[in-house]
C-alpha cells in the first residue's frame, strides 16, 4: 500500500556525539560517536539499560535537541546547519512522536488533538484532513470518542490518541519513547500492534524505545545501547 | 493566525477561574479610569461653562499706553525713574473695521463691540457705583445669551431703556418700570427706564452691570462713537489662546483669551487633570502587572503542553502569538466589562448623585479605553510570551 520505496533512507547518523552541560564542570558526554541508518521498512527497537542514552538519542533524532558533534541526516538532508525555523518545520512534517506519558493537550478534544500537527502547519483543518483524523481514530479503535476530552479517556485510550496524532502527518519516521511503559499488558499489545500496522501501511520507519523484552523480540531489528555506544544492531527473524 | 487564536482561547477557557479573576481585576481598573476621567471631564467642563457663561472667550482691547522715553545719545548714561501711566478709557481705533475683520476670521463664531466704563447709579439718596455696558444687542447676545437670565421684565435696551442686575435692583430698591439716574461724571447724566432685571449668578456682575444701547453709553462716558472692548467667541474654547495671538498679530491690539484672564482657574484645572492622569497611569500599571503575572504563571503551568506543541511543529513565533493574543483578549474583554461598569457608575452618579452637575457620556472614551487596554494587554503579555517562545522543547517535555 505504501507509495514509498521501502529501502529509502529515512535517517542516518554519522559520528553523532551528545554532551550535556557543555562548558561547565559537570560536562558529560552521553552519546559517543554513533553511526546508524534507518530505512522506511525498518521497525526497530532501541534497548539498553537505564541511563544508557536512549531518550537522549531519540530527542536528537527528533530534532528536539541538537547533537554536540557529528551529523544527522533526515530524508537525506543534513540537519546540523539548519536554523530553528527549518528544524521546527521538518520536525512537524517528517517526524511523529509518542511519549511515555500521553502528552495530550487537555484543552482540546480527542479529534482536535489528533488534528493538532496539521492545524499547526496549515491552520483551519480541511474536510479531507478531518476525515483522515477520524479514520486514524477509528483505526486505533476510538470511533465515537472524537469529542471526548483526554481526561475522559483511559490511559490506554489516551496513548492510542497520541499514536493517531503522531501518524496524522504521515511522517517518514515515528519515534516512540517507552510508549507502552505506562500501560497494562493488553493495552500495550494493542498499541504495539498499531505501530506494526502503520509501519507496513504507511511505510513509516519506527524506532521505539522499550524495556519490555517480549516487545523488542517482536521487532525486526534490535539496536542495543550500552553507555552511549551501539553495542549491537541485529536483524531478527 | 487561526491556530494561535484557537489555542489561546481554549487555554483561556480551560483556566476559567484564573481568567475570570484577572478579567474582574482589569474591569475594576478600567471602570475606575473611565469613571474618574468622565467625572473630572464633566466637572471641568461644567466649571469652564459656568465661567464662560458670563465671559467672552477673547477680549480685544487697545494696547496699554506707555511712556515714550527718548533713547539717550551715545556715550550718555540715562537714569530713568518712570511712573507707569494711568490707563484712561480709550476707544479702539477703527473698531468697526476691526469688527469686520474679526467677523471673517476662521474659528471665530461671534464678535461683539462693547463700550464699557464706570459710572454712578442714583435713586433719590442711594448711590451705587456701576459699570455701564453699551452693547450692540443682537451681537452681544450671541456671546452671552443674557435674554435667558432675565428674571423680571424683558431684555430691551435703547430709547432710554436699560437692563440691570438683580443685586443692583435690590440695592437701589428698583423694579421693572422704575426710573434710574446714571451719572458718568462731569455733569453727564441721564435718566433711564429699567426694562428688565437679569441674574447671571456672578455677584460682581449682578451688582454692577447696567446694559445700555451703545450710543447712550458713549455719550455718558464721553467717548462718542467709541468701543472700548471687542468680545469674541470661538468654536473650540481651547483654541482661544491661538486665535487671540492671531488677532494680536493681525490688528496690533491687545487680545486676551479666557485662559489668560482666568489663569488661576486654569492652573487649578491643570493640576486636577494631572493628578487624575497620575491615578489612571498607576491603575493601568497595576492592571498591566496583573496581566503579566497571570500569564507568567500560565506559561509555567503549561510548560509541558508548550513542549508538546513545539514537538508537533509549532514555531516559536506561533507560541509567542498564542500568549500575546491572550494578553490582548484580557485587555479587550476586561476593558469592555470595565467600560460598561464605568458608564454604570456615571449613570448612577447622574441619577442618584448630588446632582451638582451632569457627567456627559462620551462613547469615544470607551473606544479609547478599549484600545489602550488592548495595547496594554499585548505589552504586558510580551515578557511571558517571549518566555513561552524561548522554552527548550526537550526541557519542556520533561517538565512535570
Ligand atoms: N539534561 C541532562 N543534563 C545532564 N545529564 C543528563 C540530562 N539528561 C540526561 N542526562 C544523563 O544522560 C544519560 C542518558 O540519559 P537518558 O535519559 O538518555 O537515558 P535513558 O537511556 O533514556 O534512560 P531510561 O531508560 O532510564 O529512560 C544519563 O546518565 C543521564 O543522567
Ligand atoms: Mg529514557
Amino acid at each position: 500500500m505504501s507509495e514509498h520505496d521501502a529501502s529509502q533512507e529515512v535517517m542516518r547518523l554519522q559520528g553523532l556525539r551528545k554532551s550535556y552541560n557543555v562548558g561547565k564542570p559537570t560536562e558529560v558526554e552521553v552519546l559517543h560517536g554513533l553511526d546508524l541508518r534507518l530505512q522506511r521498512r525498518d521497525f526497530a527497537a532501541l534497548v539498553g539499560a537505564s541511563g544508557s542514552g536512549k531518550s537522549t538519542l531519540l530527542n536528537v533524532i527528533g530534532l528536539l535537541d541538537r547533537p554536540t558533534a557529528g551529523e544527522l541526516f533526515l530524508l537525506a538532508e543534513p540537519t546540523q546547519s539548519m536554523d530553528d525555523a527549518r528544524r521546527t518545520e521538518l520536525r512537524g512534517s517528517a517526524i511523529g512522536f509518542v511519549f511515555q506519558f500521553h502528552h495530550l493537550i487537555q484543552a482540546f478534544t480527542t479529534l482536535e488533538n489528533v488534528l493538532m500537527p496539521l492545524m499547526v502547519a496549515t491552520g483551519k483543518p480541511t474536510r479531507e484532513q478531518i476525515d483522515r483524523a477520524r479514520g486514524l481514530l477509528a483505526q486505533v479503535g476510538l470511533e465515537g470518542l472524537e469529542q471526548r476530552k483526554p481526561d475522559q479517556l483511559s490511559g490506554g485510550q489516551q496513548q492510542r490518541v497520541a499514536v493517531a496524532r503522531a501518524l496524522v502527518t504521515h511522517p517518514a519516521l515515528l519515534l516512540a519513547d517507552e510508549p507502552t511503559g505506562n500501560l497494562d499488558s493488553k493495552s500495550a499489545t494493542e498499541v504495539f500492534q498499531l505501530f506494526r500496522n502503520f509501519n507496513r501501511e504507511f511505510g513509516c520507519a519506527v524506532l521505539l524505545v522499550t524495556h519490555d523484552s517480549r516487545m523488542s523480540e517482536q521487532c525486526d531489528r534490535t539496536i542495543m545501547l550500552v553507555d552511549g555506544n551501539i553495542e549491537s544492531d541485529e536483524a531478527l527473524g | 493566525m487561526w491556530i494561535e487564536w484557537t489555542i489561546a482561547t481554549k487555554f483561556l477557557h480551560e483556566g476559567k477561574v484564573q481568567s475570570t479573576l484577572i478579567l474582574v481585576g482589569i474591569a475594576v481598573g478600567v471602570a475606575v479610569i473611565v469613571f474618574l476621567t468622565a467625572l473630572i471631564t464633566g466637572l471641568q467642563s461644567n466649571i469652564i461653562n459656568r465661567t464662560l457663561g458670563t465671559q467672552a472667550h477673547i477680549k480685544v482691547q487697545p494696547t496699554e499706553e506707555r511712556n515714550r522715553i527718548l533713547p539717550p545719545a551715545t556715550g550718555i548714561v540715562q537714569l530713568v525713574l518712570e511712573d507707569k501711566r494711568a490707563q484712561r478709557l480709550r476707544s479702539i481705533n477703527n473698531w468697526q473695521q476691526v469688527r469686520d475683520v474679526l467677523d471673517t476670521l476662521p474659528r471665530v463664531t461671534a464678535v461683539s463691540p462693547v463700550i464699557s466704563g464706570p459710572a454712578f447709579a442714583r435713586r433719590s439718596e442711594a448711590l451705587q457705583s456701576v459699570v455701564l455696558v453699551g452693547i450692540d444687542a443682537p451681537r452681544y447676545q450671541r456671546i452671552i445669551p443674557i435674554q435667558n437670565d432675565i428674571v423680571a421684565g424683558v431684555f430691551r435696551i435703547g430709547a432710554g431703556d436699560a437692563v440691570i442686575g438683580k443685586q443692583l435692583a435690590a440695592d437701589l430698591g428698583l423694579r421693572v418700570g422704575d426710573k434710574l439716574r446714571l451719572d458718568g461724571g462731569q455733569q453727564r447724566e441721564s435718566v433711564v427706564n429699567v426694562a428688565g432685571i437679569f441674574e447671571l449668578g456672578v455677584r460682581e456682575l449682578d451688582a454692577r452691570y447696567v446694559y445700555l444701547e451703545m450710543k447712550q453709553a458713549q455719550s455718558l462716558l464721553n467717548l462718542p462713537g467709541a468701543a472700548t472692548i471687542i468680545d469674541v467667541t470661538v468654536d473650540d474654547i481651547f483654541d482661544a489662546q491661538a486665535v487671540a495671538a492671531r488677532i494680536t498679530r493681525l490688528t496690533g491690539l491687545k487680545a486676551e483669551s479666557w485662559m489668560e484672564t482666568n489663569a488661576q482657574l486654569m492652573n487649578a484645572l491643570r493640576s486636577q487633570s494631572l493628578s487624575t492622569q497620575m491615578i489612571s497611569a498607576f491603575v493601568a500599571l497595576s492592571v498591566a502587572l496583573g496581566i503579566a503575572s497571570v500569564l507568567s504563571v500560565s506559561v509555567i503551568q503549561r510548560t509541558r503542553e508548550i513542549g508538546i506543541l513545539r514537538a508537533m511543529g509549532t514555531t516559536r513565533q506561533q507560541m509567542l502569538r498564542v500568549f500575546l493574543i491572550q494578553g490582548a483578549l484580557f485587555g479587550l474583554a476586561g476593558s469592555l466589562l470595565g467600560g460598561l461598569a464605568g458608564y454604570g457608575l456615571v449613570g448612577a452618579f447622574n441619577t442618584f448623585g448630588p446632582k451638582l452637575f451632569y457627567i456627559p457620556v462620551n462613547p469615544w472614551l470607551l473606544v479609547a479605553a478599549t484600545g489602550l487596554a488592548m495595547v496594554t494587554g499585548i505589552l504586558s503579555a510580551a515578557v511571558p510570551a517571549r518566555r513561552a517562545a524561548s522554552l527548550d522543547p526537550v526541557e519542556a517535555i520533561r517538565h512535570v
